[in-house]
């Protein structure tokens, strides 16, 4: 089967703009391949170029190596076929929730009505029917979290591109989410590549989890196949004893990066 | 003092302080209320500072007999149409420049010297380009403007949230769309930011302006009396020209609480 995405040996170096012979390899021949409707998450340690990874399959990125295919295809330009969850506020804050949703549809041509309508039911899907006509700024965390995923999967993007999205929330309103995005994946599952620093989250949600090291020059270093049943709940499912097993299985490889990346930090 | 008692003792003293000027201003002019302490003639303190009461007799003279509407209105029209000449070319250019930094690299040092110019001694040249009518005062008004908004828009470009602007990228937005959907709004905010300066530069152009040589409008009138020592008509043209320009700046205000809805005001609580 043709995988969703394959990153093939990417390399990603970073020229410093005030001194051309400075350079920073983030990504060194990084491969990572995603079947179609497979949950894929990333884990490594912070400033190991996670977000560098996403960036790429994103085509918000050119490699300075390697190469992307969506679906056999070579990408060029923006991914069109994915959709990005991002870690920061990533809302227009001059456009109400309603708005803010219909936006992508708006950028493809559909009609206004038709656009508002949609956006109202995806609304109402993630939780926030009669907020269409608040603004950025008077919504919580939680809640523009909510508009920004109905914002991407309104377009129905065949790859997810998530990165570290919920890392911002308080732990219930965390859990909630990720329930609730397991829900709205298995409804109609979608490829989906999840970045994240914390290994439970990652181990809760995915079908895989593929751990990269510390950087720079950031390569993967392990994969490991979560089979833990569905439908999961992810406040549950940290206390089956397979989860705990599975957890500290790859924290024992993960725990040596982690270290690592601190020490560069502090350097 | 936040509390509307509060606001309307507040409103009180304002408007008692401007009593209390007005009456000193009165009992030092007028001859004859007070010993005259530094002229050695009475009358001179009036003829240098003008009196309240002639000043306000003027004011009502101009509004009653309907003098003074064709003189403002020429000053109206020259300040809205350096404002929004100024304002359209401020935004174009600001977001243009912004979005090619190979122009904005090389029209920088130019760009900076026309800025730091005194372009008030541009006057002379628009006169002799566009004669002494309304166009010469416009131009005058146009160059002022258009460097405030120029500058506010140019950095609302450059500032705009890289992911907000990814966010667009990937839900489809063309280079034409993130124009239009990002960059513009975005750029409201500096934009508005600048208006109740630019309004007011506006203003001063199209005054200096009709100073500097006119047949119409309030800085005309001022010319005018000055020629024959009046200067309580000067003073009442500088008062008619200050309660305009208060007029137009919260007419800005106005438009500005209308369109920036969506920006969050300090100590703003939720209403559910």
């Amino acid at each position: 089967m043709t995988p969703a995405l394959a990153l093939e040996d990417i390399t990603c170096t970073f020229v410093s703009r005030e001194d051309r012979t400075k350079s920073y390899t983030a990504l060194r021949e990084t491969t990572l391949v995603v079947a179609p409707g497979e949950f894929v998450s990333v884990v490594g340690p912070t400033g190991c170029g996670k977000s560098t990874l996403l960036n790429v399959a994103a085509g918000l990125l050119q490699p300075s190596a390697g190469s992307v295919r969506v679906h056999g295809e070579p990408l060029l330009g923006i991914n069109s076929r994915a959709g990005y969850l991002f870690q920061q506020e990533a809302l227009m804050p001059w456009r109400n929730a309603l708005a803010n949703v219909a936006a992508g549809l708006e950028f493809r041509e559909v009609a206004g009505d038709e656009a508002r309508r949609r956006a109202d039911e995806w609304l109402r899907r993630v939780g926030l029917g009669g907020f269409g006509d608040r603004y950025p700024h008077q919504l919580s965390g939680g809640m523009r979290k909510r508009v920004s995923l109905a914002q991407t999967l309104i377009l129905d993007p065949e790859l997810l591109l998530m990165d570290e999205p919920f890392s911002a929330l308080d732990i219930q309103t965390r859990q909630l989410m990720e329930n609730e995005l397991l829900e709205l994946w298995s409804a109609n599952r979608k490829s989906v590549v999840f970045i994240t620093h914390d290994l439970e989250e990652a181990i809760a949600l995915s079908d895989r989890v593929v751990l990269l090291s510390a950087g720079p020059e950031t390569h993967p270093i392990g994969e490991y196949s979560i089979d833990l049943p569905r439908p999961r709940d992810v406040a549950e499912i940290r206390l089956t004893p397979r989860f705990v097993e599975l957890h500290s299985r790859i924290w024992g490889a993960m725990k040596a990066e982690v270290l690592k990346g601190y020490a560069q930090q502090l350097r | 003092m936040r509390s509307s008692s509060g606001k309307l003792a507040l409103r009180f003293w304002q408007a008692a302080l401007l009593a209390l000027l007005l009456l000193a201003w009165h009992v030092l002019v007028v001859p004859g209320v007070l010993p005259s302490f530094y002229f050695d003639d009475p009358n001179k303190a009036a003829f240098f500072f003008g009196e309240p009461l002639k000043v306000g007799a003027r004011i009502w003279d101009w509004f009653a007999g309907g003098d003074i509407y064709r003189h403002l209105w020429v000053t109206l029209l020259e300040t809205l149409l350096a404002f929004a000449i100024g304002t359209v070319l401020g935004v174009a250019v600001g977001i243009w420049l912004a979005l090619a930094p190979a122009a904005s690299a090389l029209l920088d040092p130019y760009i900076k010297a026309a800025n730091a110019m005194p372009r008030v001694i541009l006057a002379p040249i628009f006169f002799v380009w566009f004669g002494l009518g309304i166009a010469s005062k416009v131009a005058l008004g146009v160059t002022l403007v258009f460097f405030i908004v120029f500058f506010n828009v140019y950095q609302g470009v450059r500032e705009v949230s890289p992911v907000v602007l990814a966010n667009a990228r990937m839900l489809g937005a063309s280079r034409r769309k993130l124009l239009r959907h990002v960059y513009l709004p975005s750029a409201t905010s500096w934009v508005f930011a600048s208006l109740h300066n630019s309004v007011g530069l506006a203003f001063v152009g199209a005054v200096v302006g009709e100073y500097l040589g006119s047949s119409e409008g309030v800085g005309y009138l001022i010319l005018q009396a000055e020629g024959v020592f009046d200067i309580n008509t000067v003073v009442a043209g500088v008062v008619v020209l200050t309660a305009f320009a208060l007029v137009l700046d919260g007419a800005v205000s106005v438009i500005e609480r209308r369109l920036m809805v969506w920006q969050p005001r300090s100590g703003e609580t939720e209403r559910i």
